[in-house]
């Protein structure tokens, strides 16, 4: 049988989440068939087509569907659901709140959040905030899964088999309306797919304070993240959260600044390569995951490791 | 309007989760449990909708064990009028949960359904959707504002991108965000008030559900644990290492 996969995309470009669940999709099985629902899609719809592993993209194109209302999907998929023995989608808010709709509509236990694939059945996932990996086995025939984009590569953007099917069904009457998004706009990396992320905490104490933490990350080329404390308090959007229920990340370098370290937000960084912790408590739990670690003022630190970087790159042009 | 507000029972947020040695699950013995903190969000948005004169009713529903009583309790203090607790084991998963909460759903009637976003213990972030589904309901996940017009709600939403606001029809389901609100502390009296409210307990079979679990769970391990790191003395050391030693910039 073959396994399906829903496609994350903003109707113009498709988002890095279906390339890492494309990757863990070809784990189970060699038949991977994408669907892919927007409007204006049929230039998404071709080039997923063409993606590694990918043997068809299924194509919803309709233009009520600008906009992801979950209660607008889930029927779609449904109604395909037959042929198939999985159904992946990306652990993102968007797969999250469609996938466990389309479990419960197939009467399935729904697997969230897979890191690792076993075999056809069995799945490794994070529980208690990564405080304990569970490895699972589902009874189900069918599997509905979402798995963790950063803990599987992307997979290349050629060698698919390039076809594209379109299907079309009633839509179905939705009593939710889109009204209207903020996105945060910025010229920066993703925070999911940075290779650096300089992330502050608290210990900032106020909003205008995050510049020096942009000044770094402009130096850096860094994706800024944040602790759920610094955002509550306000001084980033919620975007920027990394953490248990905010975005997990795996850069290349970590640096957590005016961050004391809670289990929760640990669960959303602790996989990075290299993790650097600034903080003036020594004895905060970050510097427990830390491979290096600066115990000082970071008001006194940024703005050095702000000139140090200059220095660095001064010296490499 | 009433409001039905579900509440797990999990280990404190606080707490540092201990895997058992022989790899069946996590230490519960002696470790303090508390309400599923998104949950305490759904809690007080609830109490500030009544407070608002949009709803007369609060009804707790847990799914657990005996002792989720005393979750329900905790609601109840906050100020939720009576609770019911379905008595199942402690391992029920969000498919079966959506189930009898929908079959709840069919007997109390209510307008709105609030529940936390994601349960801290397995992660899982479902229940939400799945009980929208099966009643359905409009639902409004990674809910961080509600605003409750005549037969309709604006909610606004957090997704990766930033937030997101859409429309619903009343009766409606919303899991909540931590940034939905601050949870309210239970004062003296109406903890003692709270003693007196009526917890109706019932079972999965009275209400006709089959809750046999679907994932077996193989192994709970740990996760592999990272060796400490060095100190360092200064920026201009941490920025050597970074470059000649880690090699990342």
């Amino acid at each position: 049988m073959s396994i399906l996969i829903l496609a994350e995309h903003n109707n113009s470009e498709v988002k890095s989440s279906t390339l890492n669940t494309i990757n863990a999709a070809s784990k189970v099985g060699s038949e991977i068939e994408v669907l892919v629902v927007g409007s204006n899609i049929e230039n998404i719809s071709k080039e997923i087509a063409n993606y590694e592993h990918v043997t068809k993209t299924i194509m919803f194109d309709n233009p009520n569907f600008e906009h992801v209302i979950a209660e607008k999907i889930d029927p779609i998929i449904v109604s395909i659901a037959d042929k198939y023995s999985h159904i992946f989608a990306p652990a993102t808010t968007f797969g999250k709140n469609i996938m466990p709709r389309v479990a419960v509509k197939l009467d399935i236990a729904q697997i969230s959040d897979v890191i690792s694939i076993e075999s056809d059945d069995t799945f490794i996932r994070p529980i208690y905030a990564g405080n304990a990996l569970a490895t699972v086995k589902s009874s189900d025939t069918k599997k509905v899964i979402t798995v963790r984009p950063t803990s599987f590569d992307v997979v290349a953007k050629e060698g698919g088999s390039g076809i594209v099917e379109t299907i079309n069904s009633e839509l179905v009457e939705s009593h939710t309306e889109f009204i209207d998004r903020e996105e945060s706009k910025s010229d920066r990396p993703e925070l999911s797919t940075a290779r650096i992320v300089v992330s502050g905490g608290r210990g900032l104490q106020s909003a205008d304070n995050f510049k020096l933490i942009s000044d770094i990350a402009d130096k850096l080329n860094a994706a800024i993240g944040a602790s759920r404390a610094a955002v509550d308090a306000g001084y980033v959007r919620n975007d920027y959260q990394v953490g248990q229920t905010g975005k997990v990340v795996v850069p290349d370098l970590y640096i957590a600044v005016g961050i004391s370290g809670a289990i929760q937000h640990l669960a959303g960084m602790k996989e990075s390569k290299i993790i650097v912790a600034i903080n003036k408590d020594e004895e905060a739990p970050i510097f427990n995951v830390a491979d290096y670690g600066l115990s000082a003022d970071l008001f006194e630190a940024l703005p050095e490791l702000s000139s140090e970087l200059d220095k660095l790159n001064s010296i490499e042009k | 309007m009433k409001i039905l507000v579900t509440v797990k029972r999990v280990i404190d947020y606080n707490v540092q989760v201990r895997v058992k040695a022989d790899n069946s699950g996590v230490e519960k013995e002696n470790v303090k449990m508390s309400m599923n903190p998104p949950d305490e969000n759904a809690v007080e948005e609830a109490l500030r909708i009544k407070e608002a004169g949009k709803a007369d009713e609060i009804i707790i529903l847990s799914i657990g064990e005996e002792k989720c009583q005393e979750t329900i309790r905790t609601a109840l203090a906050m100020g939720a009028d009576r609770g019911i607790l379905i008595k199942t084991t402690d391992d029920i998963e969000p498919l079966s949960v959506s189930k009898l909460v929908a079959k709840i759903v069919e007997t109390e009637q209510p307008g709105l359904i609030l529940m936390g976003k994601q349960a801290i213990d397995d992660d899982s972030n479902q229940t939400a959707q799945m009980t929208s589904a099966l009643l359905n309901w409009p639902q409004a996940t990674f809910a961080s504002k509600i605003e409750i017009e005549e037969n309709v709600a604006t909610v606004t939403r957090e997704i990766d991108e930033g937030l997101e606001r859409v429309k619903v029809k009343m009766p409606f389901i919303a899991s909540c965000d931590l940034r939905l609100n601050e949870p309210r502390y239970a004062s003296l009296p109406n903890i003692m008030k709270a003693k007196k409210k009526p917890i109706d307990i019932k079972s999965a079979e009275e209400l006709g559900v089959d809750i046999q679990p679907r994932i077996e769970n193989i192994k709970i391990s740990e996760p592999p644990t990272r060796q400490k790191g060095v100190m360092v003395a200064d920026v201009a050391e941490l920025v050597q290492k970074l470059k000649y030693e880690a090699k990342v910039i």
